[in-house]
């Protein structure tokens, strides 16, 4: 076996252990989408287009609540933006490469791989690129399989599902959840009180726009605070 | 909500988010964002979920906008372990189930 292809297999035993975190996502988004009333096809759009769980929820919701499409676009990507961070990162990795090489990684740039790719490169700095690119199609190819099948699953499984079990709210619990695990952290914990006071303040205003509000005061507020923290230091 | 939103929503979703993804690796190459955009970026997640979904933990729109105590229930158990245990599946798993507990049980 090429040192390449051992490199693909690495990647592909690194990502495994994420399916754990993917496949209850996956399905989740599909069982949540179909409550809010997309077809299987514009499901499986979403899932294979987007490939960001928390966007995508993001956006469905909205549009769940007649919310403009506008709103609903800009909401998405407001949560999405963090990947430019990712792409800064693996630009030295990555910009050398082949043009489509660049292409596909850029598509398959979501939370998981990345972090199982930059922890590799981290630890091998001196890995010649086309095993870093094999690695992360590697740890790719182990997760994607199971965020679209699963995807499939939670869509056909939602349908069956009765009302009762309150699904709508299936989407307030995941966004807890993502946002939990960083509150212990001052600016974090600020900039989400933030969020919170001003959105329920706010709630009045016409088109969503309170969301944008909202956001944007938490933003400088998260900023603000760290920034005072490490003066102090 | 219109089957044209949805796709409109999808296709852009999905072209934005390629971009972002994109942009360093191919269009920017490995210059360093400034600091003070980094510093900025790192809250959007939590500036963003928040306030999102606030309205709908307080006023859900299937109990007719009245709060509901399963659902604030729900809430606080989610936040309580994903903080403490710092892991999201046992945050939702955990959410999950104080909900139907608050549903079926207490409430």
């Amino acid at each position: 076996m090429s040192r390449t292809q051992t490199a693909f297999w690495r990647g592909l035993r690194a990502g495994s252990p994420f399916v754990l975190v993917i496949a209850p996502f996956g399905m989740l988004y599909g069982v949540v989408a179909n409550e809010a009333g997309f077809t299987l096809i514009q499901t499986m759009a979403m899932t294979a287009l987007v490939i960001a769980g928390a966007s995508q929820f993001a956006a469905t919701q909205l549009l769940a609540d007649n919310a403009p499409v506008a709103i609903a676009i800009l909401t998405g990507l407001a949560v999405n933006l963090r990947m430019a961070l990712y792409s800064a990162s693996m630009a030295p990795h990555f910009g050398a490469l082949a043009g489509w090489k660049k292409y596909l990684g850029a598509y398959f740039l979501v939370d998981q791989s990345y972090a199982v790719a930059i922890s590799e490169f981290d630890r091998n700095p001196d890995m010649p690129r086309p095993e870093k690119f094999a690695y992360f199609i590697g740890a790719i190819s182990s997760l994607l399989p199971f965020w679209y099948g699963m995807t499939l699953v939670g869509a056909l499984v939602g349908s069956a599902l009765p009302p009762e079990f309150a699904l709508d709210f299936a989407i307030p619990i995941t966004f807890i959840a993502i946002v939990a695990p960083s509150l212990r952290s001052l600016p974090h914990l600020v900039a989400a009180i933030v969020s919170v006071v001003v959105s329920l303040a706010l709630v009045w205003m016409p088109y969503n726009l309170w969301l944008l509000v909202a956001a944007l005061l938490a933003m400088l507020a998260g900023a603000r605070v760290e920034q005072i923290m490490e003066r102090r230091k | 909500m219109s089957s044209f939103d949805v796709w409109l929503t999808i296709i852009l979703l999905g072209i934005g988010t390629y971009f972002i993804r994109y942009s360093f690796i191919g269009l920017i190459g490995s210059r360093q964002l400034p600091e003070w955009a980094l510093r900025h970026l790192r809250y959007v997640p939590v500036a963003v979920m928040p306030g999102l979904i606030a309205p709908l933990v307080a006023w859900p729109a299937a109990t007719g906008g009245n709060p509901d105590p399963a659902r604030l229930f729900a809430a606080a158990v989610a936040l309580i372990v994903g903080a403490w245990l710092r892991n999201v599946l046992w945050a939702v798993i955990s959410g999950l189930c104080a909900l139907y507990l608050g549903l079926f049980v207490l409430f």
